[in-house]
């Protein structure tokens, strides 16, 4: 750019000829050319800075529309499916060999099976669930075993009423207490707690409505009912169009600094019954096959704690549960022959008023005293309490045997989708048994697996 | 009069109806902080986690149900970091506000650019995540990207304070802006070095900064380390030697302390997020502190 200024300049020297007056002139011109290529230079200089800050902007653009694309990408066709999760149980028991297990002074759950002795695939648990739309999401449990699939759980649930409330339709598990919402697979022993067994066989489920309201409250206050078909263990099913059961609850929790949590409730369970059976040893020690029919009212209290400190459970955590429960159950009993060619003490069948009050409940505490590792101690303790038979208190016994088991037991999970577990178990549910029991048991989650209550 | 000041008396005594603040739920400390930057007496930030949390795992505690009942605005990172707790929180609060596709449910990771997408999609491959890599935070330039959607959102949900909320935004950028710039040439001896990390949380820091990730302790994202696989690394650090091991607060300090005796390289914990250290107490502490710590361990 400064060539023409200099060639201009070199013409000047090279013609000498020129007189002062001319060589000033071409001095004025030169300096003249010279700011004008200067002011040319000063605008094309802004005009490239602006270029630059377009070009930038440019690439932001560019950068947003990459994220833009990029989180449409995610869009393909099974996009939409549902979250879908199949939990793998199974494992290794050692028990003795008792052909029908009880736990004395408790009506039993005819329809729960046992725990099975040796090598054994338990339920395998297949999880679909997926928000349906803005309002509703739903989700189902089938449990597949041995020749059936059944549907433990197949619901809805609103996602937009607002105000802290949520509704939910269909089969699911109660919220009553603390274990009873969860399944097998997040237990932290091999086996259910004596208490819920003896209650619900593994846990009270319904067909029903339930609805829940969170209070806007800093401390976690929240409250729920429960009305259903009530066909569940201590209800049966009835050929009615009523409410066969309901249940109402309140829990509290919060926390205490940043290293403990806890959560504690209320609960009550109103069941109603119609010729519910079961099998219970008269006097002699032969079965009698029984049928219930009256209320059955259930008091439950539950407490969490979990430690971690700062609040960081990778490497140590504690976890403290109990629960605690009273039931009565006021009604008829009937007692009858079991087996025809074995006459038991109800022979003929003898029907009778039938009032009972119930006590139990369990403590565990699970520590993990490093990364992968935990180990834990489970107490069970359940009170006959009193019962009052009437006409069979002549036939069946009233056990006042406090049935109890202390369960110790280890785990190593080297993911969150992988738990290996040993555990001892030595079970007094009946008089006379004192029986060691070891269990060892796998746990596989394969699939999305959902985030897990506290 | 007397009506007037009884009035005057309720109000004081319940702060709440005094002002209408925006309750804003933060899953992290960064959103907690951003969102004070950005919303001033506006909102009222509840922090569910802190720096000595691993954001992985966290438990759906009640005291966090109860919160997000309460909020307006659930800010949180995204790209499946939460997946393991905050859905049963969204879903148990009976909160509509802040369910996700609602105006209330901010997700940060939506608005930078991802890295490390998995390829592969496999839980052989450790604890992945489809999105790509979640701690965005420890890249500033991310934390300018996601202040400008948020102030957007805050606005959105909260339009009677649109106009602080913009303000805001505009001081907080020129506050960040001649920081960035500031970072930059403190930390451009740092370009080029050798680390080590722990978890694979610094990939975003490692853009910005141009540092040089060598190793990586965990053999799979989300597994503790064996000793055999920092014996492993100890044994690759000899041919491609690293200046420091990074970790960040709140992650295990033992597998970074085996490595540093056996390897003879310093550790520097990062505080990762707001409240990670003393000096970070808020994002411009932050980056204050984690270049200071990188520097040390150079010179």
């Amino acid at each position: 750019m400064l060539r023409l200024p200099l060639l201009v300049a070199a013409l000047a020297v090279a013609f000498p000829a020129y007189a002062d007056a001319d060589l000033d002139a071409l001095r004025a011109e030169i300096q003249h050319m010279k700011q004008d290529y200067e002011t040319r230079i000063q605008s094309l200089e802004a005009r490239l800075q602006n270029a630059e800050s377009h070009a930038d902007n440019a690439t932001q653009k560019n950068e947003t529309a990459q994220i833009a694309a990029d989180s449409s990408a995610a869009s393909n066709s099974n996009a939409f499916n549902p979250e879908i999760s199949l939990v793998l149980q199974g494992g290794y028991a050692k028990l003795k060999d008792i052909p029908e297990r009880r736990i004395s002074g408790f009506l039993p759950d005819g329809t729960f099976p046992g725990t099975t002795r040796g090598f054994s695939v338990n339920e395998t648990e297949l999880v679909m669930a997926a928000n349906i739309d803005p309002d509703f999401r739903g989700s189902t449990n089938l449990v597949v075993t041995d020749g059936s699939v059944s549907v433990e759980e197949a619901w809805f649930q609103t996602l937009s009423l607002g105000n802290g409330f949520t509704l939910k339709g269909g089969r699911f598990r109660s919220s009553i207490g603390y274990q009873n919402e969860q399944h097998p697979h997040v237990w932290d022993f091999a086996d259910n707690n004596l208490m819920t067994r003896a209650l619900f066989g593994e846990g009270y489920s319904n067909d029903g409505l339930q609805l829940k309201w969170v209070a806007p409250t800093e401390l976690f206050t929240e409250l729920g009912a429960e009305i259903g078909r009530g066909a569940n263990f201590p209800g049966t099913d009835r050929n009615q169009n009523g409410i066969g059961s309901y249940a109402l609850y309140g829990h509290v929790g919060g926390d205490i600094g940043d290293s403990n949590s806890w959560r504690g409730g209320v609960s009550y369970l109103s069941t109603r019954a119609v010729e519910r059976s079961g099998t219970v040893a008269d006097f002699n020690g032969v079965d009698t096959n029984t049928a219930f029919s009256g209320d059955g009212q259930t008091w439950m209290a539950d407490f969490v704690w979990k430690w971690a400190p700062n609040g960081n459970a990778t490497v140590n955590n504690f976890k403290f549960a109990a629960e605690l429960f009273r039931r009565s159950e006021d009604g008829n009993l009937s007692c009858d022959d079991l087996d025809s060619a074995n006459p038991s003490l109800c022979s003929g069948g003898i029907t009778s008023a039938y009032r009972t009050t119930q006590y139990g409940g369990y403590a565990q505490g699970v520590y993990q005293f490093m990364p992968h590792w935990r180990a834990g101690y489970r107490y069970d303790l359940l009170n006959p309490g009193s019962a009052d038979l009437g006409l069979n208190n002549a036939n069946l016994p009233r056990p006042d045997y406090k049935p109890a088991r202390h369960s110790l037991m280890a785990d190593y999970s080297p993911s969150e989708f992988t738990r290996l577990r040993l555990q001892y178990s030595k079970d007094q549910s009946m008089p006379n048994q004192n029986e060691n029991q070891w269990f060892v048991q796998y746990i596989y989650s394969l699939g999305t697996h959902g985030a897990h209550s506290f | 009069m007397k009506n007037l000041r009884l009035l005057t008396l309720l109000l004081m005594a319940f702060p709440a109806f005094a002002h209408a603040t925006l309750n804003v739920f933060a899953c992290e400390p960064e959103w907690g902080a951003l969102a004070t930057e950005l919303g001033g007496d506006a909102v009222t930030v509840y922090t569910a986690t802190t720096a000595f949390q691993d954001p992985h795992r966290i438990e759906a505690r009640p005291s966090l149900i109860a919160q997000m009942r309460r909020a307006g605005l659930a800010v949180c990172t995204g790209s499946e970091l939460e997946v393991g707790w905050l859905p049963v929180l969204l879903r148990q609060s009976g909160n509509a506000a802040i369910q996700p596709g609602q105006p209330g449910n901010f997700e940060a990771a939506r608005y930078v650019a991802m890295l490390e997408k998995p390829s592969l999609l496999d839980r052989s491959q450790g604890d992945v995540h489809p999105g790509g890599n979640p701690h965005i935070q420890t890249d500033p330039r991310n934390i300018a990207r996601v202040a400008q959607a948020l102030s957007a959102r805050l606005a959105e949900v909260d339009p009677a304070h649109a106009a602080s909320y913009q303000a805001r935004l505009k001081d907080f950028n020129n506050r960040w802006n001649a920081a960035m710039a500031r970072w930059q040439t403190e930390a451009a001896s740092l370009k080029g070095m050798g680390i080590v990390v722990q978890h694979l949380a610094f990939p975003y820091l490692e853009n910005w900064l141009g540092l040089k990730q060598v190793a990586v302790l965990e053999p799979k994202p989300g597994v503790e380390p064996s000793v055999s696989h920092l014996a492993e690394v100890a044994a690759r650090l000899k041919s491609s030697p690293a200046k420091a091991i990074v970790r960040a607060r709140y992650q295990n300090p033992r597998p970074s302390e085996w490595l540093s005796e056996h390897a003879g390289i310093p550790v520097v914990v990062l505080p990762f997020t707001v409240g990670g250290s003393d000096r970070a107490k808020d994002l411009f502490g932050l980056f204050d502190d984690s270049i200071e710590q990188l520097l040390k361990a150079v010179r």
